[in-house]
C-alpha cells in the first residue's frame, strides 16, 4: 500500500508529463503571422478608441473623455459578443482582441451568456466574473499596494 | 498623427500579449494575459513610465488593459494626495468605477438578451 504522499507525487508527475506532452503535440504557432494579426486588430481597436476619444474631448475634460471612451468601447464589444461577431474577430486577431478593454468586455459577456441555463445567480451572475473577477482582484490588490507604498514613502 | 500613433502603439502592446501567448506554455489563458497587463500597467504607471506613453499615443495606451492598470495606480496615488491612507485603498477603484460599472451592467444586459450561437 502506497502512502498518501507517494500517491500524490505520482499524480503530480503524471500531470506534469501530460502538460509536457500537450506542449509537444500542440501545433507550433506561426508566431510572425500571429503577431502581424494581433498588431492589425489591436491597432484598429485602439484607432477606433482614438476616434471616440477625439470626439468626446470636444465637449468633456480629459478624465471624463477617457472614461466615456472606455465605456463606449465596452458597450460596442459587449454587443458584438452578443451577436457572435467578436468571436470571429478573436479567431483572427488573437491577443489583438484580448488585450484591449474590448477583450475584457468579451470575457464578461461570453461566459455569462454561455452558462445562462445554470440560472441567473450561479449562471449569469457568477460567470460574469469568470475572468473579470481575477482581473478586478489583482487590480485592486496592486492599486492598494501602490497607494500604501506612496503613502509611506512620498 | 494621433490616429497613427494610437494604431501603432496599441498594436505593439497587443503584439507583446501575442508573443507572451505564443512563446510560453499552453497553460497561459486570456485570463492570465488580462491580469498580467493590468498588473504590469499599474506598476509602470506607479514608476511614472506609463503616463508618457499615454501622452504620446492617447487611446493606443489607454484602451489596452495596461491602461486600466494605469488608471488604478493613478487613482490610488491621487487618493493618497487627497485623503491619505483611505484614499490609498479606495482611490484605484474610484478612478475605474465608471468603466467597471458599465462593463458589468451592459455585460449583464447583453448576456441576458442574447444566446450563444453554435
Amino acid at each position: 500500500m502506497k502512502g498518501n504522499v507517494e500517491q500524490q507525487q505520482e499524480k503530480e508527475d503524471t500531470q506534469e508529463e501530460y502538460r509536457l506532452l500537450v506542449d509537444e503535440v500542440k501545433p507550433k504557432p506561426n508566431i510572425l503571422k500571429n503577431c502581424i494579426r494581433a498588431f492589425l486588430v489591436g491597432g484598429a481597436i485602439c484607432l477606433i478608441g482614438q476616434l471616440f476619444l477625439t470626439f468626446y474631448l470636444g465637449s468633456f475634460g480629459e478624465m471624463e473623455a477617457g472614461a466615456l471612451t472606455s465605456g463606449t468601447m465596452v458597450i460596442i464589444a459587449a454587443f458584438l459578443t452578443g451577436i457572435g461577431v467578436y468571436d470571429q474577430i478573436g479567431k483572427f486577431g488573437g491577443a489583438g482582441s484580448i488585450v484591449p478593454i474590448t477583450g475584457f468586455a468579451n470575457s464578461i459577456v461570453a461566459p455569462a451568456m454561455e452558462f445562462k441555463r445554470e440560472g441567473f445567480v450561479f449562471g449569469v451572475g457568477a460567470r460574469l466574473f469568470n475572468i473579470a473577477g481575477p482581473v478586478l482582484v489583482y487590480g485592486m490588490l496592486v492599486s492598494c499596494l501602490i497607494g500604501i507604498i506612496y503613502f509611506l514613502f512620498a | 498623427m494621433s490616429f497613427v500613433l494610437a494604431f501603432v502603439v496599441g498594436g505593439l502592446i497587443c503584439v507583446i500579449g501575442q508573443l507572451w501567448m505564443d512563446l510560453t506554455r499552453s497553460s497561459i489563458t486570456p485570463a492570465h494575459i488580462l491580469v498580467g497587463f493590468v498588473i504590469g500597467g499599474a506598476i509602470l504607471s506607479a514608476l511614472g513610465l506609463y503616463q508618457p506613453l499615454v501622452d504620446l499615443a492617447g487611446a493606443g495606451a489607454t484602451i489596452p488593459l495596461s491602461g486600466f492598470g494605469h488608471s488604478l495606480a493613478q487613482g490610488a496615488i491621487e487618493g493618497v494626495r487627497e485623503r491619505g491612507l483611505m484614499g490609498a485603498i479606495a482611490g484605484g477603484i474610484e478612478a475605474t468605477a465608471f468603466g467597471v460599472a458599465v462593463a458589468v451592467i451592459f455585460g449583464y444586459i447583453i448576456a441576458v438578451l442574447f444566446n450563444p450561437r453554435d
